[in-house]
C-alpha cells in the first residue's frame, strides 16, 4: 500500500511538473477565450460584408418589398435592358441581379423571375428572396378570396405551444435542450478526459519501457501496483488541471461581472446560456429577463447533486476502464507509432457514444438506441450522463436501467482491469517486435 | 556451507516455448556465483523468477532456507542487463524513489545515498536530470541504487557493460568489497575474463537446461586434459622426445626445437605431472613446466559444443 502511494506520488509529480502540462494548464483557458473571441470576430466580419443585389423591376406587382437589411442591400435599376443590367451588375462586382419581368398577373411574374449571379447563389440569400415572393404571393392569393393586406398582417402572429408533464408541471420551452446540453457537456468532458489522460498513461508506460527502467521497478513492486499507481497518479494530475481551470474560470467570471458592473441577480446561474450584452442590446430586456429567470429557476431545479454524484461515478469507472486499456496498449508496443492500430478501436466506442448521444439522446432520451447505449459499458459513462440530466424515475431514466448500467460497468471494470494487467505484465518485459492481436491473446494465457 | 538461494527443479515456459527446464542450483552464501550461458539460454528468466517478477510453473525456490516470498524482495538487489532511469527525473529524487520502493525509509535512504555519492565523488549530480548524464554516469547511479538497501543477495546482469575500463574496475572493486562484507552475489555474464577474476562458483545454462555447475576450481580440474607445456635447455631435443615416447603414452604433441632450446606441448593419457617432471628433470635443465588448465572460456565453449553435438 505504501508503495502504491509512492508510485501515485511520483506519477503525479512527474506529470504536474512537466513543462507542457504547466503550459497547457495556464495557456488553454486563454486559448479558449481567444478562440471564442476570434470566432465571434470572424462571424461578425463575415456578416458585416453586405451582399448588394441589384433589382431590375419591370413589374407593377413589386415596389417596396425589398428592404435593405444589415446583411443585404438592394439597388434599384430601372429602365435598363436586361443584358446591360447584367453586365453592369457584374462590372460593379455586386452579388447578383434579380430580374422581375412584366406580366399580366403576379403568378406569371413570379414564375418568370430570374436571379442572375456570378456563381450559384448562397442558400441564405435565395431563401430571403424566395421569402419575399412567398409572402407577396400569399398576400395576393388571400386578397383574391377577400382578405385585405391589413387583415393579412394580423394573422402573422407567432405561436408557442405550452407543454407540461403528466403530473402537471409546466415545462419551459427550450429547457429540454438545455438539459440535454448540460448532459452532453458532461459526456463530452468524460470523453475528452479519457482520450487525453488515457493517452498520457499510455505514453508514460511506453517511456518506462523504452528507458528500460521498468525491470528495475518491477523487481521492487508488483506490475499491477505500478499500473494502478500510474493510472491513479495521472488522473489526479488531470483532476488538478480541471480544478485549476474551474477556479481560475470562476475568478475570471467574477472579475468580468465586477468589471462590467453586471447585476448577477438578473441572470443568476444562467450566465452561460444568455451571453454577454443581452441586458443592454435588446430593448425588451425586462421580458428577456423574465424568461431568463424562468430558465434559471429550471436550471436550478436540475438535480445537480444527483447529476454530479453520478458524473463522478461514471467518470471514475469509465476512466479506469479505458485507461487500463491504454496502459495495456502502452505495454504491448515499443514506441508510440505502433499504437495506432490498437488505439483506434478504443476511441471508436467513445466517438460512437458522443454521436449517438448528440443525435439520438437529444431527440428521444428514452428511445431504444439511447437505452441500449446507456447500458453498454463502453458507452454508458457518456450516454447515461446525457440521459440523466432529465432526472431519475418519472420522465427520466428508470431506476432499473441506472442500476443495470452501473452494475455492468463495475463488472466490466473488474474484467478489463484484470485482462489489461495480464497484458501489461507480459508486455512490459517484451521488446523488439510489434505484437499482433493474436499474440496479445496468447499473452492472456501465460 | 549455508546456501543463500536454492532452486529445485524450477521450470518455466511461455506458451510452447520452454524457458527453463528443471533447473536446480545451490548458491552458497558469501560468494560470487557466475551464472553463465549464451544469449537466450534462460538466464534472465531464472533471474526474473528469483526477483519474483515472474513465477515458476513448477519447482521451488528457497531464500535463506525459506520458500521465496514477497518479504524477500527487500533483501535482494537486482541490476538488470537492460537498465535505465527516468530521463526527466532528477538523480537524487529518483534514487530516493527507487530506494523507497525497496522499502527503505526516506531518511535512511538519504543518509546512505550521501555516503555512496561521496564515495563515487558524484555529490554534485544530485539535482541534475538523468538526461544530462552520460551513459556511464547513469550506470554509476544505477549501481548505487541497486546496492543501497544492503541486500543479502545481489544479482548483477552484465554489470560492466556500458563502463569504460577505469569505471569497470571501480565497479569490480566495489563488488569485491561487498562480498567481503558478507553479501552473496550472482553474476550473470558472458564475458569470461571477468568470470575468471571474480567467480568462485559457476553454473552453465544452455538451451533452458543446466549443463554444468560447481566450484570453478573443481570444474577446471575436471576439465584439464593433462596437457603440459615444457621448455628445456638441451642440444639434442629429438633424443629427449623419443625417450619420452618410450615411457609415456602421448596422445598429441607439438615440438619446437631451436638451437639449444626445446619447447614442447604434450598431452598424456594418464600419469601425474610429478612423474613427468621427475623424468624430464633427469634429462636436462627445465626452463618452465606448466600444466595447462582450461580457462572458463574454454570450458564454456567446449561444453556447449559437446552439447550441441550430442544433444
Amino acid at each position: 500500500m505504501d508503495k502504491l502511494l509512492l508510485i501515485i506520488k511520483r506519477e503525479y509529480l512527474a506529470k504536474v511538473r512537466n513543462k507542457s502540462f504547466v503550459i497547457m494548464t495556464f495557456l488553454s483557458p486563454i486559448l479558449m477565450v481567444a478562440m471564442v473571441v476570434l470566432i465571434a470576430f470572424l462571424t461578425r466580419l463575415n456578416d458585416s460584408e453586405k451582399q448588394i443585389i441589384t433589382v431590375l423591376n419591370e413589374s407593377d406587382f413589386f415596389s417596396n418589398e425589398f428592404v435593405t437589411t444589415e446583411t443585404t442591400s438592394y439597388i434599384n435599376l430601372s429602365n435598363l435592358p436586361l443584358q446591360v443590367a447584367i453586365d453592369s451588375t457584374e462590372n460593379m462586382g455586386y452579388y447578383g441581379l434579380l430580374h422581375i419581368p412584366e406580366a399580366s398577373n403576379i403568378e406569371e411574374v413570379a414564375t418568370k423571375t430570374f436571379f442572375y449571379t456570378k456563381e450559384a447563389p448562397s442558400t441564405s440569400i435565395l431563401e430571403k428572396l424566395e421569402g419575399v415572393f412567398k409572402t407577396r404571393l400569399e398576400q395576393d392569393r388571400l386578397y383574391k378570396i377577400g382578405v385585405s393586406k391589413q387583415q393579412f398582417s394580423t394573422i402573422e402572429e407567432p405561436f408557442t405551444m405550452q407543454t407540461a408533464t403528466f403530473s402537471g408541471e409546466l415545462n419551459v420551452k427550450g429547457f429540454n435542450e438545455i438539459k440535454a446540453f448540460i448532459g452532453g457537456g458532461f459526456g463530452y468532458l468524460i470523453m475528452m478526459f479519457i482520450i487525453i489522460y488515457g493517452g498520457f498513461v499510455m505514453r508514460s508506460v511506453i517511456e518506462e519501457k523504452t528507458s528500460r527502467i521498468i525491470e528495475v521497478i518491477i523487481s521492487s513492486v508488483k506490475p499491477f501496483q505500478l499500473m494502478m499507481g500510474k493510472i491513479i497518479g495521472t488522473s489526479l494530475a488531470g483532476i488538478t488541471q480541471f480544478a485549476i481551470w474551474i477556479i481560475s474560470g470562476s475568478i475570471l467570471l467574477t472579475v468580468v461581472i465586477f468589471f462590467f458592473d453586471i447585476d448577477p441577480s438578473s441572470f443568476d446561474a444562467s450566465n452561460q446560456m444568455v451571453g454577454q450584452g443581452v441586458p443592454t442590446a435588446i430593448p425588451s430586456a425586462s421580458m428577456i429577463n423574465e424568461k431568463v429567470m424562468a430558465l434559471g429557476m429550471e436550471i436550478y431545479k436540475i438535480p445537480w447533486v444527483m447529476l454530479i454524484s453520478f458524473f463522478v461515478i461514471y467518470f471514475l469507472l469509465g476512466y479506469l476502464i479505458y485507461s487500463s486499456i491504454y496502459a495495456a496498449i502502452g505495454a504491448a508496443v515499443d514506441n508510440e507509432t505502433d499504437t495506432q492500430q490498437f488505439v483506434f478501436p478504443v476511441i471508436m466506442p467513445l466517438m460512437l457514444a458522443i454521436y449517438v448521444g448528440f443525435f439520438s439522446v437529444f431527440n428521444n432520451p428514452n428511445g431504444p438506441t439511447a437505452v441500449a447505449f446507456s447500458l453498454f459499458p463502453l458507452t454508458s459513462p457518456i450516454v447515461m450522463l446525457m440521459r440523466l440530466s432529465s432526472g431519475i424515475g418519472e420522465g427520466g431514466v428508470p431506476v432499473w436501467q441506472l442500476i443495470t448500467s452501473i452494475l455492468l460497468l463495475i463488472i466490466t471494470f473488474i474484467g478489463i482491469v484484470w485482462l489489461s494487467s495480464k497484458i501489461y505484465k507480459i508486455g512490459i518485459l517484451m521488446y523488439g517486435k510489434k505484437p499482433t492481436y493474436k499474440e496479445l491473446y496468447k499473452w492472456l494465457k501465460y | 556451507m549455508n546456501h543463500i538461494l536454492v532452486t529445485k527443479e524450477v521450470s518455466k515456459s511461455y506458451g510452447d516455448y520452454t524457458a527453463l527446464n528443471k533447473i536446480s542450483l545451490e548458491i552458497p552464501e558469501n560468494s560470487i556465483y557466475g551464472l553463465l550461458g549464451p544469449n537466450g539460454a534462460g538466464k534472465t528468466s531464472l533471474i526474473r523468477i528469483i526477483n519474483q517478477i515472474t513465477y515458476p510453473d513448477s519447482g521451488e525456490v528457497f531464500f535463506n532456507g525459506k520458500p521465496l516470498n514477497p518479504s524477500h524482495i527487500a533483501m535482494i538487489g537486482y541490476l538488470p542487463e537492460e537498465r535505465g532511469l527516468y530521463k526527466s527525473m532528477k538523480v537524487g529524487e529518483q534514487a530516493l524513489y527507487l530506494a523507497q520502493l525497496k522499502g527503505m525509509s526516506k531518511t535512511e535512504a538519504k543518509q546512505k545515498l550521501k555516503y555512496w555519492f561521496e564515495r563515487f565523488e558524484i555529490g554534485d549530480w544530485w539535482n541534475k536530470k538523468v538526461q544530462e548524464l552520460s551513459k556511464g554516469m547513469a550506470q554509476k547511479v544505477q549501481f548505487i541504487v541497486t546496492v543501497l538497501h544492503e541486500p543479502k543477495l545481489l544479482i548483477f546482469d552484465e554489470p560492466f557493460s556500458g563502463f569504460d575500463p577505469i569505471n569497470a574496475n571501480i565497479i569490480k572493486d566495489e563488488i569485491l568489497e561487498l562480498k567481503k562484507k558478507g553479501t552473496s552475489i550472482i553474476f550473470s555474464t558472458h564475458r569470461m575474463e571477468s568470470v575468471e577474476e571474480l567467480c568462485e562458483h559457476i553454473a552453465l545454462i544452455y538451451k533452458s537446461e543446466k549443463i554444468l555447475d560447481g566450484r570453478l576450481i573443481d570444474i577446471k580440474n575436471e576439465y584439464k586434459k593433462n596437457i603440459f607445456e615444457v621448455g628445456m635447455q638441451t642440444l639434442n631435443g629429438l633424443e629427449i622426445v623419443n625417450d619420452l615416447k618410450k615411457h609415456f603414452t602421448i596422445s598429441s604433441e607439438t615440438f619446437e626445437i631451436e638451437k639449444n632450446q626445446l619447447n614442447f606441448n604434450l598431452q598424456v593419457v594418464s600419469k601425474s605431472s610429478q612423474e613427468i617432471l621427475t623424468h624430464l628433470a633427469s634429462k636436462a635443465p627445465i626452463n618452465h613446466f606448466i600444466e595447462k588448465i582450461p580457462t572458463a572460456s574454454d570450458i564454456f565453449i567446449e561444453t556447449i559444443q559437446n552439447k550441441g553435438v550430442n544433444g
